[in-house]
């Protein structure tokens, strides 16, 4: 449980000045030249102690990525930042930008200063344009008020920020296509190797890290690893901003320890399961990509990486996505397979033919149009698209119908039966 | 270098190599659709996947991969083998079942590795995903159904071809390659997506239903539709010509082929001299083998040899050539010209008129001057290479001549000659940037030498050559680019006026009373002097025959085994695909067979005589494909002045690619292209 002294984003529910002024007085840009001067290795290695993994998904060391920046480089280097955020059920990053711009803003200096960036680039979602104008404004404060450009912060150290606007394609969140779309192609996501950190954002040695890690870690360094670490459980330390939607009474932003129990964190914030905890069926713990968990795991399940890992899900963005027993979940998690067909980009072979054939059966399953032994074949559909891809989009239009047969297949299978039963006509449409 | 073990074996490959790199050099293939050595490494058909041990353990695209030291990998274990058998399913779902009307049958990828990896039935219950097909001109045909978007033919458009057509748009299952606006492809190296596409979607469209592979002769011959040589495939069945395909030949043209020389084929089915002719009356009557050489005798006998001259064309093979400048010496006469476009080549040291710096040299070169060329309507694949170059190291690229889209970035410094004489004399900057090069190359064009001054730019450009420190021991940069696949052949048989002989323009102007036009008719028959007695031995019913006096029906360059010299100096042979139509016959054997009745016999009877011959002339002849680098050793330059450069703005040579000889004038497809190519630039408006 989160104490009001440990959080970050204070100023979460936008309801103070967002900007300069507003963030001054919530302690951002306190002195952070001197956080600069303890040196590029030190703010690494401090982000190292303090266990901050990155908050955009995949949960990878965020001490550790910095570290893989060239020590010496005649490239420049850049410090890419996600702001792509369009996971569904993920509302984290936006609310950072509108309501705390500036705690981005010095993340991107502190951060490019300890990977030796010259400039950060702050790829944002096309459709926040709200978002884009706020930001770019308190991007223009903070060059007016010289804390990032010319001597950062009388630093001495020259830092650019750069925003820039995506145009709503939801492969442009992957790290190495929002790098392509950034250099203005087509935003297909590139090979690895090589990574980003040797051969990135115009061919230069970058650094993509999502919203969320970037914002932290002023105050990390700030408040001391110790701090940080002392926050959640062992190997999942810190806070996380978790976004609830979905069946709940009053859905919400809210910034929480790792490792809290999915359980308090619902009832706690979120007002409760819509109809009462035993009216839950389902959450999808971590944004639309993972794997959904069933209420008899919800009972128990803390909030964190491991954890979730453990249940065979995963926390992903921490965009808790509650269901109740009202919701048909083969067509929801049906409605997610049309949405990963929609954003596959097309390059590789299992998911660009993989996650149409997976809607297309999903679809029948919705009617239970089908035969029980295709549940088997789309699971292996789901297998052979997973791990084969350039990118991660493979696994994670994999991994929902994945989730789907491993805890629901009973549904699945009565509902074949049901459309048997009924002679094989499809089920009556409302207006019909 | 690292180690790698791929399958048990051993390998030790370049630092930077990837697994598939390693695997092919451990003899161990791996399938792939999208990866193409020549192209950059997409990684998208995920059909190269291998596992590596100890990496993450999920199949690993081999493609893209690097080889790290002690990298232990498994190309045919039950993960790699079940993801392969994955993507394949993959492949196929939406892949049409229509290999039995498809032209890529017996010849494709995707066939030959569903053998392997296919499953006997499918599991897909949908529909199949149905694409337009896309208009991409007279020569690509499409049929997008079969598209397994491996993006090859992007890749290749984009990178090789220099040209933005080919895109991919709209995204996952919708995406569709085509050329967002329908055009045809504007790319003089075009067709070369028909052979890079692994599946049936791209299939050549004059060449669409006609055959399959396996019931055409493939034989060995080289392109003679320019001057670079291209190592060519000729498939035949029974007495056609079906197609054409490039072979390999790192040195000459990589594996790429000119759109014309793959397509102007159809040409050599259309308007051909397949009997002799002999006029009479003023009219050309058809006659026998015996009255059209008894016709000739009549007429030579009785002249004097420097009253008889002979002109060889474009396309003509050494052999022929030798034959007829050696029947010229047993008349007597030293009128001999392979000049027909009246360029003033300089034969008396090779590298006066060859590319010395070979094409394969290009690659090394790192400034390059173009004088009254366009190379990418003269020699495409040689224009490839010159991109290459550019796209690897961005040398500056200076351009003497009109301006024009070179598919790569140029400094245009003016179209008259006398810009030449400002980079004689050091005035103009891009002197400096050649003298700053380490290794300078300056081609000089066909356009630039068939002028009046032809001569002094010749004297120029190799003045300026040796200026920049382009003419060193190791390093040759003085270059010639032909157009006609014959010239260099002919220079090196010296086929040229001998003593007190008579050049093109003096033979043409009535300086002779019989003339021999061996396949030569790339100039205004009109200039050819009334009284003149003209005898056109040669396989088209073109302008030069139209002005005959006889007719000797001769053999194309698929139709004989003949030996061509290239641009560069190589020494290629080509061999018989097909017999010559009618009663046509292979060129030497006509001059061969007339010098007997004429008396005067040819000392050959076979063509292997023949050649020794040849290589008795000129000991080129014996170093089949193989051309050694050399460097230049005698800076001296050719005889004339550099002074007398006109201020007349210097023209390439070739206008229209895709017509500049008689069997591409005769072929449809080509006139095809040049309409699609012309209502491209001049749309037809709405109101018209």
């Amino acid at each position: 449980m989160l104490q009001d002294k440990d959080r970050i984003f204070t100023n979460l529910y936008g309801l103070h000045d967002p900007f300069l002024k507003g963030a001054r007085a919530r302690g951002d840009w306190d002195d952070t030249k001197a956080l600069l001067a303890r040196g590029r290795d030190a703010i690494i290695q401090e982000m190292k102690d303090s266990g901050l993994r990155g908050r955009g998904g995949a949960g990878f060391p965020t001490g550790l990525k910095w570290s893989f920046m060239p020590k010496q480089s005649d490239r420049p280097c850049y410090l890419v930042v996600n702001a792509d955020e369009s996971e569904p059920g993920t509302c984290k990053d936006r609310d950072i930008i509108r309501h705390d711009p500036h705690k981005l803003i010095e993340g991107c200096l502190v951060a490019g200063f300890a990977m030796g960036a010259c400039a950060a680039y702050i790829y944002i979602r096309g459709e926040f344009y709200n978002e884009s104008v706020a930001l770019q404004h308190a991007i223009d404060e903070a060059y007016e008020a010289g804390l990032i450009g010319k001597n950062a912060c009388g630093s001495g150290y020259d830092f650019d920020v750069f925003l820039h606007r995506g145009a709503g394609a939801y492969i442009c969140g992957e790290e190495t296509a929002l790098i392509e779309s950034l250099e203005g192609k087509k935003g297909m996501p590139r090979m690895k190797p090589p990574f980003p950190a040797g051969v990135g954002l115009y061919g230069c040695p970058s650094t993509v890290n999502n919203v969320e890690s970037i914002a932290v870690s002023p105050t990390i360094l700030r408040r001391g690893a110790s701090w940080f670490s002392g926050l959640g459980r062992q190997n999942n330390t810190g806070q996380k901003v978790f976004c609830i939607s979905g069946h709940v009474n009053k859905p919400c932003n809210v910034e929480e320890e790792l490792g809290i129990p999915l359980r308090e964190l619902i009832d706690k914030y979120a007002g409760g399961v819509r109809g009462g905890w035993d009216n839950l069926l389902a959450v999808i713990p971590g944004g639309s990509s993972v794997p959904l968990i069933p209420k008899s795991i919800c009972d128990e399940v803390l909030m964190d990486f491991d954890s979730l890992r453990a249940v065979r899900s995963g926390l992903g963005t921490a965009a808790v996505i509650v269901m109740d027993k009202s919701t048909d979940v083969i067509k929801a998690i049906a409605r997610l397979s049309k949405f990963y067909m929609h954003e596959s980009c097309g390059q590789c072979t299992p998911c660009r033919e993989g996650t149409g054939w997976m809607w297309r059966v999903m679809t029948r399953m919705v009617e239970g149009r089908a035969d029980p032994a295709e549940i088997d074949t789309l699971e292996q559909v789901t297998r052979q698209v997973e791990g084969h891809t350039i990118c991660a989009l493979g696994d994670a239009a994999a991994w929902p119908i994945q989730g789907l047969i491993r805890h629901f297949r009973p549904v699945m299978e009565e509902r074949i039966a049901a459309y048997k039963s009924r002679g094989a006509k499809p089920l009556p449409m409302a207006a019909e | 270098m690292p180690k790698v073990t791929i399958d048990g074996k051993e390998v030790e490959v370049p630092a930077g190599s990837t697994i598939l790199q390693a695997a092919e050099a451990a003899g161990i293939e791996i399938p792939r659709f999208c990866y193409h050595e020549r192209l950059s490494i997409a990684g998208n058909c995920r059909m190269c996947l291998v596992e590596v041990e100890k990496a993450p353990p999920k199949p690993i695209a081999s493609c893209g991969y690097p080889v790290a030291d002690g990298m232990v990998v498994h190309t045919d274990s039950k993960m790699v083998r079940n993801a392969r058998r994955g993507v394949m399913e993959f492949l196929l779902i939406n892949h049409p079942l229509d290999c039995p009307i498809c032209d890529q049958g017996g010849e494709c990828d995707l066939q030959d590795q569903a053998m392997g990896y296919g499953m006997d039935h499918s599991r897909y219950e949908e529909n199949k995903r149905a694409v337009p097909d896309k208009y991409l001109g007279p020569l690509v045909k499409t049929s997008m159904n079969r598209c397994i978007h491996c993006t090859r033919c992007i890749r290749f458009i984009t990178e090789v071809a220099g040209v933005p057509d080919l895109g991919a748009t709209n995204r996952g299952e919708h995406m569709e390659v085509g050329t967002y606006v329908e055009r045809a492809l504007g790319s003089e190296l075009s067709a070369n997506i028909i052979d890079l596409c692994p599946v049936g979607a791209l299939t050549s469209k004059p060449y669409a239903f006609v055959a399959r592979p396996w019931e055409l002769t493939k034989v060995d011959s080289i392109d003679v539709l320019d001057a670079v040589g291209t190592n060519i495939r000729v498939d035949a069945r029974g007495p056609e010509v079906l197609r054409v395909l490039p072979r390999i030949n790192e040195d000459v043209n990589e594996e790429w082929l000119g759109d014309k020389s793959r397509f102007a084929i159809d040409g050599l089915k259309r308007r051909r001299l397949d009997r002799p002719w002999v006029r009479e009356n003023g009219k050309l009557r058809a006659a026998t083998w015996n009255e059209a050489f008894a016709a000739v005798a009549a007429k030579l006998k009785g002249l004097s040899g420097d009253r008889i001259g002979a002109i060889a064309g474009d396309l003509c093979d050494a052999e022929s050539m030798l034959a007829l400048k050696e029947l010229m010496a047993g008349l007597g006469s030293p009128n001999l010209d392979c000049r027909q476009d009246g360029a003033k080549l300089d034969a008396s040291r090779r590298d006066f008129y060859t590319f010395n710096t070979t094409i394969a040299g290009i690659e090394e070169a790192d400034a390059l001057l173009i004088v009254g060329s366009n190379p990418r309507r003269e020699a495409p694949v040689l224009n490839a290479r010159i991109r290459k170059t550019w796209l690897q190291n961005g040398m500056p690229i200076g351009v003497i001549g009109d301006e024009a889209d070179l598919t790569y970035a140029v400094t245009q410094l003016g179209t008259s000659a006398k810009t030449l004489g400002a980079l004689v004399d050091g005035s103009h900057d891009f002197a400096r940037v050649l003298t700053a090069a380490k290794k300078p190359m300056i081609i000089v064009g066909q356009g630039a030498l068939r002028r009046q001054d032809g001569a002094a730019v010749l004297a120029a450009c190799w003045r300026l050559a040796s200026m920049v420190g382009a003419l060193s021991p190791e390093w040759h940069g003085f270059n010639v680019l032909h157009t006609a696949a014959a010239r260099v052949g002919a220079l090196d048989l010296g086929f040229v006026p001998g003593p007190n002989g008579k050049d093109v323009d003096t033979m043409l102007a009535g300086g002779v009373d019989a003339l021999w036009l061996l396949g030569a008719d790339g100039f205004d028959t009109a200039r050819i002097a009334a009284g003149t007695f003209v005898i056109y031995q040669g396989h088209h019913g073109d302008v030069g025959a139209a002005r005959a006096d006889v007719i000797l029906p001769g053999a194309a360059y698929t139709e004989k085994s003949g030996t061509y010299a290239n641009t560069e100096g190589r020494v290629q042979r080509g061999f018989m695909a097909v017999y010559p139509p009618g009663e046509a016959r292979e060129d030497w054997k006509i001059l061969r067979a007339f010098s007997g009745i004429i008396g005067r016999t040819l000392p050959y009877d076979t063509i292997e005589q023949l050649r020794a011959r040849l290589e008795q002339v000129n000991p080129v002849f014996g170093h089949i494909g193989y051309l050694p680098r050399f460097g230049c050793t005698d800076p001296n330059g050719p005889a004339s002045e550099v002074k007398a450069l006109a201020d007349a703005p210097v023209v390439a040579a070739v206008t229209n690619y895709y017509m500049t000889d008689p069997i591409s004038r005769s072929s449809p497809t080509m006139a095809a292209c040049v309409e699609a190519q012309s209502q491209q630039a001049s749309p037809a408006l709405a109101a018209e």
